[in-house]
């Protein structure tokens, strides 16, 4: 250890290398462990939803499905708050869960946004929420438009 | 880290306790036991003679002078790797129990067919690493993958340990590797340069009676193999008395010397 080093340590500037060793070890055995691909991952997640939106609604804008890794045993962990249940399951496949379970990638991600400005907007309305998350994910989502067309409106 | 290392030393401590032990070399591609335990000019036959039953096992083992006890039974050709099935590896192994307390396979690096060759064979493991990042996810790897092969119980050996680094924080820590990686600990070998000295003579450490402490530890290992309950003394930590007890708390607030 060089003096440089020493007074970098006194100071606090520099963590000691053997707990960053450490913390990224944890990280990386995390991910090697749990081998699944984000990708994999994704599509298990929307499946997931999917599954228990025909027979709960769920707040999706805060649901969260990870894995998890403690003592060698790796857990998946989803945390899925219920606004209200169904009276009947929704038949398989139908309604909001076609909409997220056959969703690309960006689909589902456009879902999200929708959900969140109408659950921000108007809560008790239920029935529109659903309506919104089984219509195309292109028209539902009016007020998060691209990048380039505030500005143009803004400007005349 | 240190695998061939580990089956030597701990073969020799085994066979000084009394225990009839067989050395399996299954690292044919890069075979090295013989010359770590010094037996690279005594071999005759090798398991690929055995196996080919061009030869009786007594035949192919090559006992150790000074520890009768101990035999070794060396790789053969490299290009068996090439034919070899688990298969075979249970039939050398299962061979090789029959006359032995202890049977030791010597498994090759990586997690390619020649370990899953070994791991087929073996009934628990000990997996050895050193405390470096790089070492701990192979070794975890490795952990993974004796899991799936329903191989247990599986310990740790944590090799190369200076506890001077240590102690300053600048390397993982025992309990640290212990922790990641959900192992229970069945030694810990300092980092010693009497190890090299060993190897260059081809004899292992264990076989002195004064040993050094990376012999001592191998030894250690030997008798908490055989079910002797020897305390796990973590060197980093390892300071007693006041001064040496200020010494310790000073290093560790500073990070000095």
């Amino acid at each position: 250890m060089t003096v440089l080093d020493f007074i970098n340590r006194l100071l606090g500037r520099e963590k000691p290398s053997g707990t960053m060793a450490r913390q990224r070890l944890q990280l990386v055995l995390a991910h090697d462990r749990s081998d699944l691909n984000p990708e994999l991952l994704d599509q298990m997640r929307r499946e997931i939803l999917e599954v228990v939106q025909r027979y709960v609604e769920i707040d999706i804008e805060s649901c969260d499905v990870s894995l998890e890794t403690e003592d060698r045993v790796t857990a998946l962990l989803a945390n899925l708050p219920i606004k209200r249940t169904r009276e009947f399951p929704l038949p398989i496949g139908s309604g909001s869960g076609s909409g997220i379970g056959s969703g690309s990638g960006p689909a589902a991600l456009a879902l999200d946004r929708g959900t969140r400005t109408d659950t921000s907007a108007q809560r008790p309305a239920a029935g529109a929420e659903t309506s919104a998350l089984a219509g195309p994910s292109a028209s539902l989502v009016p007020g998060t438009t691209e990048p380039g067309d505030p500005p143009a409106g803004i400007q005349p | 880290m240190g695998k061939t290392t580990l089956t030597a030393n701990l073969g020799i401590a085994l066979a000084r306790l009394g225990k009839t032990v067989a050395v399996l070399d299954a690292d044919f591609g890069l075979r090295n036991l013989d010359l770590l335990l010094g037996l690279e000019n005594r071999i005759i036959y090798t398991a690929q003679e055995v196996l080919a039953t061009t030869c009786r096992l007594d035949q192919a083992l090559v006992k150790h002078k000074q520890q009768p006890n101990l035999a070794l039974l060396p790789a053969g050709n490299p290009r068996m790797l090439e034919w070899l099935t688990p298969e075979d590896m249970q039939t050398i192994t299962g061979l090789l129990a029959e006359r032995s307390d202890y049977v030791l396979i010597d498994a090759p690096a990586g997690i390619e067919q020649g370990f899953k060759n070994a791991a087929a064979a073996a009934r628990e493991a000990i997996v050895i690493t050193t405390p470096e990042v790089s070492a701990v996810r192979d070794a975890d790897r490795v952990i993974g993958l004796l899991a799936t092969m329903d191989v247990k119980p599986v310990q740790l050996v944590l090799n190369r340990v200076r506890p001077k680094m240590m102690a300053n924080q600048e390397m993982l820590s025992v309990d640290d590797v212990t922790d990641i990686l959900a192992l229970p600990l069945l030694g810990l070998v300092q980092e010693d340069e009497r190890v090299i000295v060993s190897t260059n003579r081809g004899e292992p450490l264990t076989l002195e009676d004064n040993p050094s402490p990376a012999g001592q530890a191998y030894l250690n290992i030997a008798s908490r193999l055989c079910g002797e309950e020897i305390p796990l003394i973590d060197p980093s930590k390892k300071r007693h008395g006041l001064r040496a007890r200020l010494i310790n708390k000073l290093r560790k607030t500073t990070g000095l010397f």
